[in-house]
């Protein structure tokens, strides 16, 4: 459904009202179901249907009574218009939303409701007919506590209502839902015809005036005469305090309710000293915008009624109720872990989101919600009108850092691991050995090379090998961890670097290894190309039976979600390696995140686990991902999940569908190292050795590692406590076990060391932080 | 009832600077341009400061994101 064919988009300026109201308006789930809006009253169907599946009869009455005036006749003789409208109707029959009514009130009669007591009103009404418009006019501005006179020319209220079969309309059920109307605020003066020439003392006698007749029906022509021009709207006549039946016939009851109701309004309005016309679209009859699903949805006919003139029975009547489809759009919600975890919708999110920014003193709510969300695009893409959230939480993440608000925890983690990657340690921009120019750079990521040195090396040598004209390298971090983190600031310095390096090599073609590196390069640089278009047709150095690996499921990283190029080429790669490809249920423009997206692994840990432990449910084969992220991932939480390089390179590939993940501390190691193993194999520079802290032996057991992982504490981060501890004797002893408890801190966390010295290195026993700064005071 | 049951626990870590006991004392911790003061056990003579495991990731972390969110 989406057109554009970017993740990356030009973000506005945190949201103001007007941009509040368009995107509010493309999120149609509070919009009420068709039936409910086909309705002239807006009875709530769906929540009706949902009482009846329940069998909560009282809550069934109560529903019917909130919008209808008299229940026991309305259910009776209506003309249903809310069965032409239900969306069941396009998957088996409309519900019998009709006679489930009467089901209701006929056998689960409510007590005629008690109003209560309203704060009376000094203002006087008249009405005139007792025809369902005057009895609803009467009723509704009763309610209100106006002082009603209604005046019916016969001996007994109902008018048309008594033509009905006393089968289908029972007297004694007229007699009884009427008895509403008998209540201090309301008159009822029977045998009182009026003529047109008692208009005028009536609009003496009384502060307004309702006729109830139809619109140009025979008694409102001999009442109003030349004034019988009603606006259909506001119910107004020509004469001011006068107003009347607005819509044309009788032989519709609930548009006759309905019309009734709008006099009310009217005369409350009128009498209010409101305006008559403002804000009436959502009275009578609409159709909604409200989006419903209907693929998937198995066909499902109608509950016959074993006794067809009695009605349905108790359990015919639940079952025919459970065919509401309970129509909601949620489509977005229904796709993706994140939206459905807040509760909501878009809808309810934008007006958090909104309010959020409009916070000038006290606590911003939303903040973890709008840095959890993984920026993938996929609600955009099953929304029937394109609302995408991430976009929205991208803008105001921008809008956070811009002012300052942004909490530091939620991405400060990514951000130097960014740094990391750009910094002396990693990065590195260099011609192809024996070259000098460059018709092509490697640009492999910070990821890949973080998880699988290995293959960045093989490819590297790959690409020299079958492409002329020279390969220049580039290692370096793309910056979409600031781009994901609304921190446009450090963005575009990486990025002006990352340019500069590229120039120095002269522009050479940009062949990247990583998804999310594409999508950050793909509009600002030209002729970028993924490494997997690059090679589909190139020889491999393994191919067809050479994998013999079977059937895989493919991983489309999100950032692909538009690239079909790169959805094509890799499952042409894997055809030509001999392998079955199973598609997800999500999958190329449909695929899901692996909750590393949007930095929501960093601001929301558990919502990233859940995301990721719902997308490897989707298949039992083995993953196939082309992402470094998605496979570790994937890795990380037991599912056998293999890079697509494996399947080119690797020996072992029982092995690389089990590899666990690296792990942060790992990543960084292997970043370092490959940039000294590249630099020495291909340009013949000496092994350099690690230098300071960074040779310190620390030695710690799998659940220590693990616990650092999730604590995001990196082997680096001890080595530099125990460094500074070891240096100064600043540490704490345990004289019980001569353990060690130390802390420091090199940047914004303060991070705490447990352990013991051995002869060749430390025992990391404990370690944890804080991002608290502890201000030591020592006595003079 | 023994009547040492409401007195805090012997402090497990000593000094490993100079050997000291830790005591309680005020301490001033600040994040974000805000400064709070709260007792906690540290090394009189040098300074150092104990934040326990509990601490750090109890109730500090959550005047962090409280602080965080303001």
């Amino acid at each position: 459904m989406v057109t554009h064919t970017a993740n990356i988009k030009e973000v506005g300026a945190a949201m103001d009202q007007v941009e509040l109201r368009r995107l509010e308006s493309k999120c149609s789930q509070e919009n009420p179901p068709a039936c409910t809006a086909g309705c002239p009253i807006h009875v709530d169907v769906r929540k009706l249907m949902q009482a009846i599946q329940n069998q909560d009869w009282k809550s069934a009455a109560s529903i019917l009574q909130q919008k209808q005036p008299f229940p026991g006749i309305i259910s009776r003789i209506c003309d249903h218009p809310c069965e032409d409208v239900c969306k069941r109707k396009d998957v088996g029959a409309t519900v019998a939303i009709s006679n489930l009514e009467k089901f209701c009130l006929e056998n689960h009669a409510p007590k005629i409701a008690n109003v209560g007591a309203v704060p009376p009103k000094s203002q006087t009404v008249a009405v005139v007919g007792s025809g369902l418009r005057g009895l609803t006019t009467a009723y509704d501005l009763a309610r209100k506590g106006y002082i009603v006179t209604l005046f019916e020319k016969s001996d007994r209220l109902g008018g048309n209502l008594w033509k009905h079969p006393e089968q289908q309309l029972p007297a004694q059920v007229i007699t009884n839902e009427l008895s509403v109307l008998n209540r201090p605020n309301v008159t009822i003066e029977r045998n009182a015809g009026i003529t047109r020439q008692d208009l005028s003392q009536l609009k003496e006698r009384f502060d307004a005036l309702y006729i109830g007749f139809a619109a140009q029906s025979e008694d409102a022509l001999e009442l109003l005469g030349e004034n019988s021009r009603i606006d259909p709207i506001s119910c107004t006549t020509p004469i001011a305090g006068v107003f009347a039946g607005g819509q044309l016939g009788n032989n519709s009851p609930i548009n006759a309710v309905a019309d009734g109701r709008r006099g009310a309004v009217s005369i409350d309005r009128y009498l209010q000293g409101a305006s008559l016309t403002a804000s009436r679209d959502g009275e009578g009859a609409f159709e909604s915008n409200l989006f419903v699903n209907l693929n998937k949805i198995p066909s499902l006919p109608a509950v016959p009624m074993s006794h067809e003139s009695g009605g349905y029975t108790g359990e015919e009547a639940v079952r025919e109720a459970g065919r509401c489809l309970n129509c909601q759009c949620l489509e977005c919600v229904k796709a993706c872990k994140y939206l459905e975890s807040y509760g909501g919708y878009p809808k309810k999110y934008l007006r958090e989101i909104y309010n959020n920014e409009s916070i000038v003193m006290g606590t911003r709510h939303a903040n973890k919600m709008i840095n959890s969300c993984t920026q993938c695009g996929l609600c955009a893409e099953v929304c029937p009108n394109d609302l995408d959230m991430g976009q929205v939480c991208l803008a105001s993440r921008e809008s956070m850092v811009r002012r300052g608000k942004m909490p530091p925890s939620a991405h400060d983690f990514a951000l130097r691991d960014m740094a990391f990657s750009n910094s002396e340690q990693f990065a590195l921009t260099r011609h192809q050995p024996g070259f000098d120019s460059s018709k092509y750079v490697f640009f492999p990521g910070c990821q890949l090379s973080g998880s699988s040195p290995e293959h960045v090396e093989k490819v590297y040598a790959y690409l020299t090998e079958q492409l002329a004209g020279g390969v220049g390298l580039m290692l370096r971090c793309c910056g979409a961890p600031a781009h994901w983190g609304g921190d446009q600031g450090q963005f575009q310095t990486s990025f002006e670097e990352m340019v500069a390096e590229w120039e120095s090599l002269g522009k050479p073609q940009l062949i990247v290894a990583c998804s999310t590196c594409h999508s950050i390069f793909r509009e600002k640089l030209p002729g970028v190309v993924s490494l997997w278009e690059l090679i589909k047709d190139m020889d491999l150095p393994v191919q067809g039976a050479g994998t013999n690996y079977g059937k895989v499921a493919v991983q489309d990283p999100c950032t692909t979600r538009y690239e079909q190029g790169i959805h094509e080429a890799v499952r042409h790669i894997l055809l030509r390696l001999g392998c079955e490809i199973e598609e997800l249920p999500y999958s190329k423009e449909l695929t899901k995140c692996c909750g590393f997206g949007g930095l929501t692994a960093f601001a929301n840990p558990g919502l990233a686990r859940k995301i990721v432990e719902n997308r490897i449910k989707e298949s039992t084969a083995d993953y196939v991902a082309y992402c470094a992220m998605c496979r570790d991932r994937f890795a990380a939480h037991g599912k056998r999940t293999l890079h697509l390089l494996d399947l080119i390179f690797a020996d072992d590939l029982q092995n690389a569908a089990t590899r666990p993940d690296s792990g942060f501390s790992q990543r960084h190691e292997h970043r370092a190292r490959l940039k000294r193993t590249l630099l020495h194999r291909f340009w013949q520079t000496p092994q350099e050795k690690e230098r300071g802290y960074r040779t310190i032996k620390i030695i710690c057991n799998e659940e220590i590692s693990k616990l650092m992982e999730e604590r995001l504490i990196l082997l680096e981060d001890v080595q530099q406590v125990i460094e500074h501890a070891e240096g100064t004797g600043r540490k704490f002893i345990n004289p019980d076990n001569d353990n060690y408890l130390a802390y420091f801190r090199p940047a914004r966390v303060t991070y705490w060391v447990e352990y013991q010295p051995q002869e060749n290195g430390f025992v990391v026993l404990n370690s944890y932080s804080h991002r608290m700064e502890i201000v030591e005071e020592v006595k003079p | 009832m023994n009547k040492t049951d409401n007195l805090p626990p012997k402090p497990v870590w000593k000094c490993g600077k100079c050997g000291g006991e830790l005591k309680h004392g005020t301490v001033k911790i600040t994040y974000l341009g805000n400064d709070l003061r709260v007792e906690e056990l540290k090394c009189l003579n040098c300074g150092l400061v104990l934040i326990t495991e509990e601490l750090a990731l109890g109730k500090m972390f959550e005047v962090e994101q409280s602080l965080e969110d303001k």
